[in-house]
């Protein structure tokens, strides 16, 4: 069976993300306040909304393994998780340059979705050690899936928890309103949102084909020896 | 219903039961966050603030409860005692609860030593800090019973659980500290709460499918 889903996900992802990108880099107008450089908000933003969508993906499929019982769904969660972890990292390093040009340091504890990332990161990046510190089978995928769960009610508990803590300078422009940007910077932000999530498909869908070859060359291998 | 609780006390009593003959935990958690505040009190410069102190205490806090979380399954491990108890009739969640009642009263007794400790070295201790500790415990016992089960299954086991449970445990941090330096901790305590229940709620949930093979 030929599995045609990534190959379309990827025409997706190259046209929008590459249109998003040259019309961010050349149609949408300057920032009033921060200029040029304001435009890496429409590469860093899509970063981290598609990797708290990967996230809640993986959460979804940990939940429907728990519910269902089904162990298919095991790798399809572990692999949400792994595509959201990339786009994690990718998060925190376009923050940090981002908050460079802005603010004039690689760091501030004051942005509050920079902190958010570094925990989750922390969080997720221990997903990865129980995960290969458990034998494979039911009990791994089962600890896996309970543990991706509590990634999900971790984010807005700790997003809570960072308001608390923090003064406010990092810019909120998504309210409750509406967004805070002109029409067609709104447009552009979200082709290049669109494409972004485009491009976590791609990856999800290769590295789930691929995984999943993995297990039925090892079954293969198992049943010939 | 009370048939539930009457397994989870016979748990709970089995763990402080166990405690009471080996002596194995609680006096290395009291030694522990003794030795850990004299430990902060020559890492801090003399003219430290009270909020750096503050810090420090419910840093000594947090890494205590490891202590004695890393110890929460090692005597079911060691005795294979947890097949059993999986196999046993009763809810397999009244297992996790009664866990976490016996690591809630290792850490309040850690805690009775701890907090007067403080006091005497650093600074008097308000009612806030008292309540938030105890807000705070709920939120540790809650969450790393929990994940201390996932760790004793794991090979890494003792390495793993506080890779697990800091990331989880930054929350109650900032609602413990926030309690004792803020001038409103009525937010902080509060938020304390939110964090117990929400948590609670998840674990006793999930603890199922943790110890199911």
């Amino acid at each position: 069976m030929r599995n045609s889903r990534p190959a379309l996900f990827a025409l997706a992802t190259l046209v929008l993300l590459g249109g998003g990108i040259a019309l961010a880099l050349f149609w949408v107008p300057d920032d009033a306040d921060q200029g040029f450089s304001q435009r890496i908000f429409y590469i860093h933003v899509p970063i981290a909304l598609t990797a708290y969508a990967c996230f809640g993906w993986g959460a979804w499929k940990a939940l429907r393994l728990l519910w269902l019982r089904d162990e298919r769904y095991d790798l399809e969660s572990y692999t949400a998780i792994h595509i959201g972890l990339i786009f994690g990292v990718l998060t925190l390093v376009t923050g940090s340059i981002w908050a460079r040009t802005s603010w004039g340091v690689w760091w501030t504890w004051s942005s509050r979705q920079l902190v958010m990332f570094l925990v989750l990161f922390l969080f997720y990046a221990a997903y990865f050690m129980l995960r290969y510190s458990v034998e494979p089978g039911r009990r791994r995928a089962n600890i896996s899936a309970v543990y991706a769960l509590f990634g999900v009610v971790l984010v807005p508990i700790s997003f809570l928890a960072i308001r608390l803590s923090s003064d406010l300078i990092h810019p909120v422009v998504l309210k409750k309103s509406g967004p805070d940007m002109a029409g067609s910077m709104f447009l552009v932000f979200c082709i290049c949102l669109v494409g972004m999530l485009s491009l976590a498909a791609t990856m999800y869908s290769i590295e789930l084909t691929g995984k999943r070859l993995d297990g039925h060359l090892r079954e293969l291998r198992e049943a010939l020896a | 219903m009370s048939g539930y609780f009457g397994d989870v006390a016979a748990l709970a009593r089995k763990d402080l039961l166990l405690e009471l003959r080996s002596r194995d935990t609680v006096p290395a958690m009291l030694l522990f966050v003794v030795a850990a505040l004299v430990v902060f009190h020559f890492a801090l410069p003399t003219d430290a603030s009270a909020r750096a102190t503050d810090g420090l205490l419910w840093i000594g806090l947090v890494f205590t409860a490891l202590l004695g979380l890393t110890r929460a399954f090692v005597a079911e491990r060691e005795g294979g005692v947890m097949d059993g108890l999986v196999l046993a009739t009763f809810d397999r969640s009244a297992i996790w609860l009664g866990k976490t009642l016996s690591v809630l009263a290792f850490l309040g007794l850690a805690e009775v030593v701890a907090l007067p400790a403080y006091a005497l070295f650093f600074r008097p201790i308000g009612w806030e800090l008292v309540v938030a500790v105890v807000l705070a415990d709920i939120g540790i016992a809650v969450v790393g019973t929990l994940l201390s089960a996932m760790a004793v299954v794991s090979r890494a086991r003792e390495l793993l659980l506080p890779l697990l449970f800091l990331p989880l445990g930054i929350p109650v941090i900032v609602g413990g500290v926030g309690a004792t330096v803020a001038d409103e901790p009525g937010r902080y305590l509060a938020f304390l709460a939110l964090y117990d229940l929400v948590f609670a709620i998840l674990s006793w949930a999930s603890f199922e499918y943790v110890v199911a093979e």
